[in-house]
């Protein structure tokens, strides 16, 4: 055992080279999950990653493995917010369609795809904000799921929730993303 | 012939383009899409959000943050 308390039984180079090619993702990942700690939770997965290293068996799975480990971080750090926060109550949300809002409204008079349109007054970050506006408890899985493409079975067992739980998270999500997004425009006045 | 309503098959659209339906869930929202038109549309535009989540994959890493996490895994070794 190292002064880290790693117990290392594998070449210190596998996991320099695994951690080092797996950086620019498992950052992205953590800015998606926690935008201002980020490169903590980066630090703290990787410490962690290390002493662990001996138990990856296969080597050719390590980036999946770092990411796991680094969503275990994430959820370790909000799971007292999880358990003591209520459930955020998004009331008549829950049927929300920025689809049928859009065609309501129809901010873009004479197109033919306005929901297109909408979509295209949106750069990177500015989803990214309205992606920051949601509360962690939506936003991690619908992240998982849609941008890192994680399965809803795996979200699950990630974040120690019933498939359920994480299903009703993933709706909800859903639906305040896109409630955000038209709120996001009215404030910036593209709507 | 199912039954799915316009709430219950937009309710479904993400989770369907997912593919991660029953059979008998995914037989309904399918049978409704081919005789609604609205829901077509929630259809595509599901889809477009889809690809807007999707494209967040691709945010760059500062420098600066990429060189301080560089040398904290070989602080590590």
């Amino acid at each position: 055992m190292d002064g880290t308390g790693a117990v290392v039984t594998r070449d210190g180079a596998a996991f320099e080279r695994l951690a080092r090619a797996e950086l620019p993702g498992l950052y992205a990942l953590a800015r998606r999950l926690c935008r201002d700690e980020a490169e903590d939770l980066v630090q703290e997965c990787l410490l962690r990653a290390f002493r662990a290293f001996g138990s990856l068996r296969d080597q050719d799975a390590g980036g999946g493995w770092l990411r796991a480990i680094l969503t275990n971080v994430w959820r370790d750090r909000v799971r007292s917010d999880q358990r003591s926060a209520r459930e955020t109550p998004i009331g008549d949300m829950a049927d929300f369609s920025l689809y049928r809002t859009l065609v309501d409204e129809d901010p873009f008079p004479y197109s033919d795809s306005l929901h297109l349109d909408f979509l295209a007054t949106f750069d990177a970050d500015d989803v990214h904000a309205v992606l920051d506006r949601l509360p962690d408890r939506y936003r991690a899985p619908l992240v998982l799921r849609y941008v890192d493409g994680v399965p809803t079975k795996t979200i699950a067992r990630l974040l120690g929730l019933p498939l359920g739980t994480v299903l009703a998270q993933l709706h909800r999500g859903r639906k305040l993303f896109e409630h955000e997004l038209w709120v996001y425009a009215a404030e910036r006045g593209h709507v | 012939m199912t039954t799915t309503n316009c709430r219950e098959a937009v309710r479904e659209l993400w989770r369907f383009l997912d593919g991660e339906l029953p059979p008998d869930e995914r037989l309904g929202v399918e049978e409704h899409l081919e005789r609604c038109v609205r829901c077509c549309g929630e259809l595509e535009f599901a889809q477009a959000l889809r690809g807007v989540l999707a494209a967040q994959r691709a945010e760059p890493m500062p420098a600066d943050v990429r060189a301080r996490l560089e040398q904290f895994i070989d602080d590590l070794e």
